[in-house]
């Protein structure tokens, strides 16, 4: 069994290497932005190569695990889909489980490799919403909609638990699109979220009280600078401070002197901005937008339904990336660990981001394959 | 049941009718294309959001960015030193080392400060200031905690440095007075700035200045000597631990170096003289009223005051019944008693109501006319026909009975407080007390009662209302020398500061019109003043000296006299009387002026004209070498 996947990887790695298909536009924006992300980890580090190396070797794996993504049909992984997804579940169980009464316990240690369970979702999630709205009447109905919330909302429910509503988040917004994109009427969108924004006070006592004090901090982060506020004040003064051209490579005070925290992961979009300026968020920007546009130039371009939603629905997460980290280090929405795409440093983000993006390969891949069919 | 499972077939492989695909792709599509816009004007808003940041708010985050990572550490001037006028050094800057707790990095400062204590000597006085310290600065600022730590203490700390994180050994410059309590009363001393100092001064100027004057010079100089504060921006990290410092350094102006005009050998000489004896003595130099040497004995330590001194010494030095504390020269208060003789006769003559050679018969006793109370003489039947060089002389006194009599309290008054009498010299130090001129006025004021002609009479002998500080009297003694001239008394002679090679004299006061309107009245005086020292009360002071002296003795009562006690003035003299001498020399040309003033003792003569004679003995050897040099200069200048 192990021999025969193993075989298989070592086909999909040869043929990768002998003929990838990939998109050249979305490949080159990729590896730009791992640039970009390498170059300002190095400076958020102060000069850690440590750091660099190992965010490049994690780059490295993911863009492997992209490749060998690339290989396999989409038809393949919709057979596997609900099977993954299933899987992704037990393990966040698992986690769950075991993190009882331990605070936040995300990780799942299989020894030989530790990680998030919760980040398998991000890629599991629009499989199985895309998988589910294949075989259905599209637009859907309230019936398909329901099951769908159910789908998304078990997985959601067990990792907002962890706690990690950031992740949850991103998992309610991946299944989300595909619904959207699956064509769901808009007075339906308008009334789940008018009914979403009637929930706000009745869900608000269930949040944590950390939680609720992101939330009253964002408000009025003045209130505790050296608690609760420091994150966001000192994020807005790191942005701020940077102006329009920005204070120059390394020559961001509020990183290199350690007011500004996680200025590696969470925050590393305040130290670009600082040392690169308006400018530089801008083009940053543009760049994402790029991206997130190329991906649903790919979807549009799939040949059946369950590679279009799937293909659109990661495309639209990457955005809910930028926009809660970007939302977050400019002080506009709470402090949620939501990492910027391919730039903030860890591990199981950037992996499961490439293999995201070794999905959309893969679709874009098959495209004519499937036409011809 | 059919439609199910060609729904499950049709999931698991993927085929849709044609139809049905193409309507989904289109609207998957129109979704795509309505997601993307979504997508933008999100991230547009997200960039309008840095664009708020990053170029409205620039200025007020950059600037917050700034007072993050920049801290402006105060760089203390160095305080200036203060020599004599002969290079003599009376105040200096030593180093020192000093116990600092840094709170943020000492976690529990109580528990160290106590376990502290078990390792070093803490007193509750310097836990109290320390405390007192803590509230005014931030947490992550050093705190002193024990000043000068002997070698010792350092040593012991060491070893044990392991156990107190946020504890150090600081180095720093406290202040030293090499000479001790020799210059206590007048170059005085720094302390620690306290609420009052803090209250009075300019903060900034004194942002990482630990000490400033609290008496004496130190005091009355403090601007000069203090200099100015410079700064410099250093960078520190989230923890305000310092990295860097930033170009921009300004750095400190020191305090300018003084020059006194004190001889400090002749300071010496003053005091050894007094042989522990509570008085005091001033020497001016009357062509310019420099004061060459102010002595207040006893004295204290001056060191002791200027890391903190503990309440056992303070406590000792205000209990001695000494006084070292009392500050003699500026508050101490003597009957002038015949020291004012002169002065008196002077008035006569000024004011025209005697002669030079008018003569007045004393008896033993003196009469207002229609009074019984008799005003006595020294000598009982006393010293019949006298002028006024022998009333002085001989220090008769119903000749100044007399002529103040005749001159009534209001022009006595009148005429007295052109010597400054009465009022603060206005020397270059603080704290000085006025003495009192009796007057009307000043009767009227104290007592709200009438003048009474007797007491006229007992001003004229300097006794009754009369109190002059020693201070006083030797600007009157040096204004009278200067032929009238006054010369305000004062200490600073010259200033160097940063960058001076040699000390810059300070420009003299403009040069005042004498009080004395007759030169022959003066004349007078001083002759009546050189017989007293010739062959008169106090002639055994001037043998073998190469100056005629002018002097004059003063006996005092301690104690107001009435006719009763007169009589049994010999019971224990030395308790009874303040004994006083003044002079000045040489008598023709005066290049310094005397005074001499004892808390208690048997004469002026016996007591205080000998500790005169020391001085003028130890102001000599200088005094001649500078004649000497004057006169080759003067010779060799007029040479062709």
């Amino acid at each position: 069994m192990i021999d025969v996947l193993l075989a298989q990887i070592r086909y999909r790695l040869a043929s990768a290497w002998r003929a990838p298909r990939l998109d050249l536009p979305l490949l080159g924006a990729l590896l730009l932005l791992m640039g970009i992300g390498l170059v300002t980890l190095y400076s958020a580090s102060d000069l850690d190569r440590g750091y660099v190396l190992a965010q490049g070797l994690r780059f490295v794996l993911g863009l492997v695990l992209m490749l060998v993504i690339s290989r396999i049909p989409p038809s393949a992984l919709r057979n596997w889909t609900p099977w993954l997804y299933a899987a992704s579940v037990v393990l966040l169980v698992i986690v769950v489980m075991h993190g009882e009464g331990r605070g936040a316990n995300r990780w799942l240690d299989l020894h030989f490799v530790r990680f998030q369970p919760s980040e398998l979702l991000k890629l599991t999630m629009p499989m199985m919403i895309a998988w589910f709205l294949n075989g259905r009447q599209l637009p859907p109905g309230w019936t398909t909609l329901g099951i769908a919330g159910a789908l998304i909302a078990v997985p959601a429910a067990l990792i907002a638990k962890q706690p990690d509503l950031g992740t949850a988040l991103l998992i309610v917004a991946s299944g989300a699109f595909g619904i959207f994109l699956s064509g769901l009427a808009w007075w339906r969108i308008g009334l789940l979220l008018g009914a979403f924004a009637a929930a706000i006070p009745i869900g608000w006592p269930f949040l944590h009280d950390y939680q609720k004090d992101r939330v009253l901090t964002l408000l009025n982060p003045e209130a505790d600078p050296l608690g609760n506020g420091w994150h966001i004040i000192q994020s807005k003064i790191a942005v701020g401070s940077g102006g329009i051209w920005g204070k120059g490579w390394h020559h961001g005070t509020q990183s290199r002197l350690e007011f500004l925290p996680e200025h590696t992961t969470d925050f590393i979009f305040s130290v670009f901005a600082e040392e690169w300026g308006l400018i530089g968020v801008l083009l940053l920007l543009a760049l994402y937008v790029f991206i997130i546009a190329r991906c649903l130039w790919i979807a549009a371009n799939a040949r059946d339904t369950y590679s279009r939603l799937l293909a659109g629905s990661i495309s639209m997460a990457l955005f809910v990336y930028v926009m809660v980290n970007g939302g977050m280090v400019t002080g506009i929405l709470p402090v949620v660990g939501v990492p910027l795409p391919l730039v903030s440093y860890g591990g199981t983000s950037a992996v499961s981001l490439l293999a995201g993006f070794g999905v959309l390969m893969s679709i874009h891949a098959h495209r004519r394959t499937l036409a011809t069919h | 049941m059919k439609s199910l499972r060609q729904r499950i077939k049709r999931s698991v492989q993927g085929h849709k009718p044609i139809g049905e695909a193409r309507l989904e792709a289109a609207q998957f599509q129109r979704r795509a294309y309505a997601g993307l816009a979504i997508i933008v004007l999100c991230l547009i808003a997200l960039g309008v959001r840095f664009w708020i940041l990053q170029v409205r708010q620039h200025s007020e985050l950059n600037a917050r960015s700034d007072a993050n990572r920049i801290l402006t550490r105060p760089l203390p001037p160095g305080r200036g030193l203060i020599y004599d006028r002969n290079g003599v050094l009376l105040a200096e800057n030593i180093a020192a080392f000093r116990l600092e707790v840094t709170p943020e990095q000492a976690g529990d400062v109580q528990e160290t400060v106590t376990r502290l204590g078990e390792v070093l000597p803490i007193s509750d006085d310097d836990i109290t200031r320390f405390n007192a310290q803590r509230k005014r600065k931030r947490s992550y600022e050093g705190i002193p905690l024990r000043l000068k730590l002997s070698e010792e203490e350092i040593a012991r700390f060491s070893i044990n440095r392991w156990a107190f994180p946020g504890v150090e050994v600081v180095p720093y410059l406290t202040r030293s007075y090499p000479l001790g309590a020799e210059f206590a009363h007048t170059v005085g001393y720094v302390g620690r700035i306290d609420e009052e100092d803090l209250a009075a001064l300019d903060a900034s100027e004194y942002a990482g200045t630990t000490h400033i004057g609290k008496t004496g010079i130190e005091r009355s100089y403090e601007k000069r000597l203090h200099g100015r504060v410079g700064y410099e921006k250093i960078e520190v990290n989230a923890d305000h631990r310092p990295l860097r410092v930033l170009p921009g350094r300004v750095a400190p102006v020191p305090g300018e170096n003084l020059y006194l005009s004190i001889d400090a050998h002749l300071q010496e000489v003053t005091e050894a003289a007094f042989e522990g004896r509570a008085g005091a003595a001033v020497a001016i130099d009357p062509r310019n009223g420099e004061v060459l040497a102010m002595v207040s004995v006893p004295s204290f330590d001056p060191n002791l005051f200027v890391n903190g001194i503990s309440s056992v010494d303070y406590r000792g030095l205000l209990d001695d019944e000494k006084k070292p504390l009392l500050n003699r020269l500026l508050r101490g208060t003597f009957t002038p008693g015949s020291t004012m003789k002169p002065f008196v006769g002077l008035a006569g003559l000024e004011l025209g109501l005697r002669k030079p050679e008018d003569t007045v018969l004393s008896t033993g006793e003196f009469f207002i006319p229609g009074q019984s109370r008799a005003y006595r003489d020294d000598v009982r039947g006393g010293f019949g026909r006298v002028d006024l060089v022998q009333a002085i002389a001989r220090s008769v006194n119903t000749y100044f009975y007399s002529v103040s009599l005749d001159m009534g309290i209001d022009r006595f008054s009148g005429y007295l407080g052109r010597f400054g009498f009465g009022q603060p010299t206005g020397i270059d130090l603080l704290g000085e007390g006025s003495g009192v001129l009796p007057s009307r006025e000043w009767k009227r004021a104290r007592f709200n009662q009438p003048w009474y002609p007797g007491e006229t009479v007992i001003a004229g002998i300097g006794q009754g209302y009369w109190i002059v500080t020693p201070l006083q009297l030797a600007n009157a003694v040096s204004t009278f020398a200067a032929r009238g001239v006054p010369h305000t008394p004062h200490l600073l002679r010259a200033v160097q500061t940063e960058g001076d090679e040699t000390p810059v004299l300070l420009p003299l006061a403009p040069e005042q019109a004498s009080v004395i309107a007759k030169p022959e009245d003066w004349l007078a005086v001083q002759r009546g003043m050189v017989e007293v020292v010739r062959a008169g009360t106090a002639r055994a002071m001037g043998i073998g000296f190469p100056y005629d002296i002018a002097g004059k003795t003063g006996t005092a009562e301690r104690f107001s006299r009435t006719d009763e006690t007169w009589t049994s003035i010999s019971a224990s003299p030395i308790e009874r009387h303040q004994v006083l001498f003044e002079c000045f020399t040489p008598a023709d040309a005066p290049r310094i002026a005397v005074v001499v003033a004892l808390e208690a003792g048997r004469s002026g003569a016996s007591d205080a004209a000998p500790i005169a004679r020391k001085m003028l003995d130890a102001w000599l050897p200088g005094d001649q070498q500078r004649q000497r040099i004057e006169t080759l200069a003067t010779a060799g200048g007029s040479q062709p």
